[in-house]
């Protein structure tokens, strides 16, 4: 393969518009996804959870195959996967210790049985691959509406328990002493995450959530601490990478992820690049230093 | 008196009361209460009535049950036996009387929330739902900002504070609701002298103007001796209430630790020498 073989396959725009009204319905599926992602991204991130992201990634590719072998709802057994997978953790590991030695069990384990599943699977092998590198644009129209049924019941309930939530995420031995239930809304939270990653693996694939689900909250904390402004860029970012991803594959060979995860991969190195930046320029927003500090600090 | 006993009539004392004819309940009243883990007695029968605007030291060794005590007080731990009553009522999870200063932990760097942000988590951090009146919200927190001297730092994240900053924020927390009583859970642990004598300032402020109740768990009295009312001090499944100058003895403390202890005064400042760490006694859990 030569450089122009190279170009024709990754980047081809001819009869971009014949082909664009046929990706119309994932394009939108994959911006729903997309906030999904952002959303719970800023969870991930306050909670220190993702190595637990790949994880149930994991055991819903096992799910998903599963589903593809006995040819069941491909989109449903994912998402059996990854919230069995899910609330095992939720159950099992309150601990950030015991957590990630029970992700490091589960992981392997659910992968070994997504490989047997699908050495099994006897139909096409571009399903196959789709379950681990993404397929949406691929997905039929009622999978579609599954997908973003979901995000819609997921977007729903974390705006529902947003602020408690956040209070349990970033400072929880606090949230717990107002009385909030601390442990039934780490429960919840593992619920929700594990139907967004089920539904993230429908877009990159298995062993790529995490450029959906981390990738744009790491990088929007990299440029601010507002929590609300985190919440939007990430989002912003999360959108951006899945429907540019999927606008710029629409004429190639190749499926979206790669697209999906370059484009947040290359935003979180702008946003990092602009954190050290201002870091440098002695960024801090404080208004009155000389008041503020006048003891040593500790 | 020679060696304060744990009776009611301690309570008597009010510090800030009205002396009104009817008398108001107690802040914090506990009725021999007694909490054990196992075969291990924290503390037994213990009465104690907790005025509003007083301000009690709670101290004692590591593993007496100083924290064992602030959870029941917020509901989070059951007492063996005996009753415990806020303002009258029994003690339940998540009051909004209560206000809680933990001890000073660090924030990771990215956190995202800012000075004002923490601050808002104690004004409505516990609601469901999306917050409809963004105005109130941030005039009570730009309120509680600068109660406690904070608003130069108010857009600055959480994890570049410093921890006597943090601990100013803990304060504005705690008082968002305007507790009836105030829980300081080693509040003054890892801070300098300039930012110990700032934030035990602010809950003292607190204390006299609000009439709020103060527990202080602390296991180093001096910070705040200024401002103690009266001591509950724990050791060894024992406890001793009264004045400071009651309990911080040599003959009292030596009877609770079972050894001698000396306890000697320079300067307004009282040192406790050769005081056995109860760790080496006990398991460790009661204290978590």
């Amino acid at each position: 393969m030569d450089f122009n073989d190279f170009l024709e396959a990754t980047f081809n725009f001819n009869n971009y518009a014949e082909l664009l009204p046929l990706v119309r319905n994932s394009i939108i599926a994959g911006a729903v996804l997309g906030v999904v992602g952002g959303l719970i991204g800023t969870f991930v991130m306050m909670r220190d959870m993702a190595f637990a992201v790949h994880g149930i990634a994991e055991l819903s590719f096992a799910g998903a195959a599963f589903a593809l072998l006995i040819g069941a709802n491909v989109v449903f057994g994912s998402l059996v996967g990854s919230v069995v997978a899910a609330m095992l953790l939720g159950v099992l590991g309150f601990r950030a210790r015991d957590r990630n030695s029970i992700i490091g069990v589960l992981m392997p384990f659910g992968l070994g049985l997504g490989i047997l599943f699908i050495s099994l699977y006897q139909g096409r092998s571009a399903n196959k691959f789709g379950l681990l590198t993404g397929q949406i644009v691929s997905v039929d129209s009622v999978q579609l509406n599954l997908l973003a049924g979901c995000a819609v019941v997921v977007i729903a309930a974390l705006l529902l328990i947003w602020r408690p939530l956040t209070f349990a995420s970033a400072d929880p031995d606090m949230a717990e002493a107002r009385g909030l239930p601390v442990n039934a809304l780490s429960i919840v939270f593992m619920f929700l995450l594990g139907v967004s990653v089920a539904l993230s693996i429908q877009v990159v694939g298995a062993l790529l959530v995490l450029a959906l689900v981390i990738t744009p909250a790491a990088a929007a904390l990299r440029v601010t601490s507002s929590p609300r402004l985190v919440v939007l860029l990430s989002v912003i970012f999360a959108v951006t990478a899945v429907v540019g991803g999927i606008l710029v594959a629409v004429g190639g060979r190749i499926p979206i992820s790669p697209y999906v995860t370059t484009i947040s991969f290359l935003i979180y190195l702008l946003c990092r690049f602009i954190g050290t930046r201002r870091r440098h320029h002695g960024h801090q927003r404080r208004g009155s230093p000389a008041l503020t500090r006048s003891g040593p600090v500790v | 008196m020679h060696r304060p006993t744990p009776d009611p009539g301690h309570t008597a004392q009010e510090p800030a009361g009205s002396g009104d004819t009817k008398i108001p309940a107690p802040a914090v009243g506990l009725d021999s209460a007694s909490l054990a883990f196992g075969d291990r007695t924290l503390w037994k029968d213990l009465d104690l009535d907790i005025q509003p605007g007083e301000f009690l030291a709670v101290l004692g060794p590591n593993g007496s049950g100083k924290t064992s005590f602030l959870k029941v007080l917020l509901g989070l731990q059951r007492l063996t036996s005996g009753s415990v009553q806020l303002q009258g009522k029994p003690v339940r999870r998540g009051s909004r009387d209560i206000g809680y200063i933990p001890q000073q932990k660090q924030f990771a760097p990215d956190t995202p929330l800012r000075a004002r942000d923490l601050v808002g988590l104690g004004v409505d951090g516990h609601r469901w739902g999306l917050r409809l009146d963004g105005r109130k919200y941030a005039r009570r927190v730009d309120e509680l900002l600068e109660l406690v001297g904070a608003s130069g730092y108010a857009d600055v994240p959480v994890g570049l504070l410093s921890g006597g900053e943090q601990q100013r924020l803990r304060v504005a927390q705690a008082l968002a609701t305007d507790p009836a009583v105030l829980l300081c859970d080693e509040a003054l642990l890892s801070l300098d002298l300039h930012h110990q004598q700032a934030v035990s300032r602010l809950v003292n402020e607190q204390c006299r103007t609000a009439d709020s109740a103060v527990v202080f768990v602390t296991h180093e009295i001096n910070p705040v001796i200024e401002y103690v009312d009266r001591v509950l001090y724990l050791a060894g499944g024992q406890f001793r209430v009264g004045t400071p100058e009651e309990v911080m003895r040599t003959d009292v403390l030596s009877e609770m630790y079972g050894t001698h202890v000396e306890v000697l005064r320079s300067n307004g400042r009282i040192v406790v020498v050769g005081q056995p760490d109860a760790t080496t006694h006990h398991h460790e859990h009661g204290e978590a």
